[in-house]
C-alpha cells in the first residue's frame, strides 16, 4: 500500500480542518472496508486518511419515537440490526445491514461509510431512500442537509466537497400503520454484490384497507440508487391487496432503470428484476404493516 | 514517508506496544511485527475471512483495519484460545470432526465460530452457515466445518453446565 498519513481527531472541527487541509488527497475513514481496499489496490490515491471513529458526533444511535432515528456516519452495522427497536421501527434499514458482506465485514462497515462509497449497488442507499433519510454533513463552517437520494452523484461521487465529511444520517419517526421492506437479487446465498435491490415503504390508512403513501428506491440499475417518484405516487388511494396497482407501480419503477450489462448480470435481466423486487419490497412492506 | 505510529494495545490478554507505519494493517503488524502467524493472508480484500480476528469483541477482517487504529483496543488471535497443555474446545471439535485440510482458513474459522459462541451459545445449522458465510474454504466443502462448530456449542454448553 502506498504511504500515507493517519489522523484520529476528536472533534468535528479538527476532522473538517484535516481534510480541507489536503483536499482531494484527504479521506475520511468510518469502517474502512471499502477504503482500505481501494487504496491497497491503487483505486484511490490518499494522502491523509482521518479517522472519524473518535468523534463522539459520528458515534451517535439514538432512535426516538418522536424525534426519529439519529445515526452517527461511523456506526457499524451489526448495532443497527442488532438493535431490537431500530429493527422493529426501520425494518427496511435492519433488512439492508444484515446482508452487507459477511459477519466480519458487517463489524465493522457502517451506514455512513455505503453511503460515501456511493456504489450504484449499495444495499442501504435504497433503504434510507424509501426512509426519506437526510444527511448531515460537516464542513469547515459547520453542517448542511441533503436528501439522501441527492447524496450521490456517479459512482464512487458525492456532493462531498473538500473539507467536508458525512456526519449523521437523520431518519424521521414512522408515520402510524407504515412499515418498510429491502431485498435484492444475488446468485449466491450471502456474500455477494446486488445485481438489482429495491426498497418500498408504505403509509396504510387507519383500516389497513389502502395506501396513503409509498417510496420506491433501486439499487444497480442506473449511476446513483434510485428514488422511483412517479411509481411511488401511482400508489396513493390504491387498495393495498389490489395487485394492479402493485404492478402498475412494478411496470412504472422499470421504466426509470437504466442498467448496464456486466459480469453480474444483463441490463435486460435487470429490468425484469426490477418489476419483479417491487413487487415484492412493496407487498413486503404492506404485509409488515398488517401484521402490526 | 510519514512518521512511524506508536501503538498501545491489548492482545490476547497482554498489554502489547508496537510502532507501525500507517499503512500498515493489523494483519501485517500481527505477522510481520509481532509474529502472530496464526491469522493468514488470503485475499487482502475482505472477502475469504482467513484474517479473521477478534477487535473489541467484534469478529473484523484484520486486513480491513490499519494497524494504527487499534490503540486502545483489544484484540484476539487464534494463538490466544489454547492453553499450555489443552487446546481450545473449538479447536478439539475441528480435529474431531476433520474440519480442516490445507489449515489455511482454519484460524479464521475458529475465531469465527469463537465469535458466534460468544454471542450465541447455541446456534442452529442455519446461524453456523450464515455467520461463517464471510470465510472461505476450498477444501471441506464446509460441512465437517459445520458440523464442528455445531458440536464445540453442545460441548461448551455440557461444560458450563457441568
Amino acid at each position: 500500500m502506498r504511504a500515507f498519513e493517519y489522523t484520529s481527531p476528536k472533534t468535528v472541527s479538527a476532522a473538517a480542518a484535516l481534510l480541507a487541509e489536503k483536499g482531494d488527497l484527504a479521506r475520511a475513514l468510518a469502517g474502512g472496508t471499502d477504503l482500505i481496499v481501494q487504496v491497497r489496490e491503487g483505486k484511490r490515491h490518499v494522502e491523509r486518511i482521518v479517522d472519524i471513529k473518535d468523534i463522539p458526533e459520528t458515534n451517535v444511535l439514538s432512535c426516538d419515537s418522536q424525534a426519529g432515528l439519529h445515526l452517527g456516519s461511523a456506526v457499524p452495522c451489526y448495532k443497527i440490526y442488532g438493535d431490537k427497536a431500530i429493527s422493529a421501527t426501520y425494518p427496511a434499514l435492519a433488512d439492508s445491514t444484515h446482508i452487507i458482506g459477511g459477519t466480519a465485514i458487517q463489524g465493522r462497515a457502517a451506514v455512513g461509510g455505503n453511503l460515501c462509497n456511493a456504489s450504484p449497488a449499495a444495499d442501504t442507499i435504497p433503504a434510507l431512500i424509501v426512509l426519506e433519510a437526510t444527511c448531515v454533513i460537516a464542513g469547515t463552517d459547520g453542517t448542511r442537509e441533503v436528501p439522501v437520494e441527492q447524496f450521490c452523484t456517479a459512482p464512487g461521487s458525492t456532493v462531498l466537497q473538500n473539507g467536508e465529511f458525512l456526519e449523521s444520517i437523520k431518519i424521521p419517526a414512522p408515520k402510524s400503520n407504515s412499515s418498510s421492506f429491502y431485498l435484492r437479487f444475488i446468485p449466491r446465498n450471502e456474500m455477494d454484490i446486488a445485481v438489482v435491490g429495491a426498497g418500498a415503504s408504505v403509509v396504510l390508512d387507519d383500516a389497513k384497507e389502502s395506501i396513503v403513501s409509498a417510496r420506491i428506491g433501486l439499487a444497480a440499475v442506473a449511476p446513483t440508487p434510485l428514488f422511483a417518484e412517479e411509481a411511488s405516487a401511482l400508489l396513493a388511494g390504491r387498495s393495498s391487496s389490489d395487485e394492479s396497482a402493485i404492478d402498475e407501480a412494478a411496470e412504472a419503477a422499470k421504466a426509470i432503470a437504466r442498467p448496464i450489462s456486466d459480469m453480474r448480470g444483463s441490463a435486460e435481466q435487470r429490468v425484469h428484476l426490477v418489476g419483479v423486487l417491487t413487487k415484492r419490497a412493496l407487498n413486503g412492506a404492506i404485509q409488515r404493516v398488517k401484521e402490526s | 514517508m510519514p512518521d512511524k505510529i506508536h501503538v498501545k494495545t491489548v492482545i490476547n490478554g497482554e498489554a502489547v506496544e508496537f510502532l507501525c507505519e500507517p499503512r500498515e494493517s493489523l494483519l501485517e503488524v500481527l505477522r510481520d511485527n509481532l509474529m502472530l502467524t496464526g491469522a493468514k493472508e488470503g485475499c487482502n480484500n475482505g472477502n475469504c475471512g482467513a484474517c479473521s480476528v477478534i477487535l473489541n469483541g467484534r469478529l473484523v477482517n484484520s486486513c480491513l483495519v490499519l494497524g494504527a487504529e487499534i490503540e486502545g483496543k483489544e484484540v484476539e488471535t487464534v494463538e490466544g484460545l489454547a492453553e499450555p497443555n489443552k487446546l481450545h474446545t473449538i479447536q478439539d471439535a475441528f480435529l474431531e470432526n476433520a474440519a480442516l485440510q490445507c489449515g489455511v482458513c482454519t484460524p479464521g474459522f475458529i475465531m469465527a465460530a469463537k465469535a458466534l459462541l460468544n454471542e450465541n451459545p447455541n446456534p442452529t445449522e442455519h446461524d453456523v452457515r450464515f455467520w461463517l458465510a464471510g470465510n472461505l474454504c476450498r477444501c471441506t466443502g464446509y460441512d465437517k466445518i459445520v458440523r464442528a462448530v455445531l458440536d464445540a456449542a453442545e460441548t461448551m454448553s455440557t461444560e458450563v453446565n457441568a
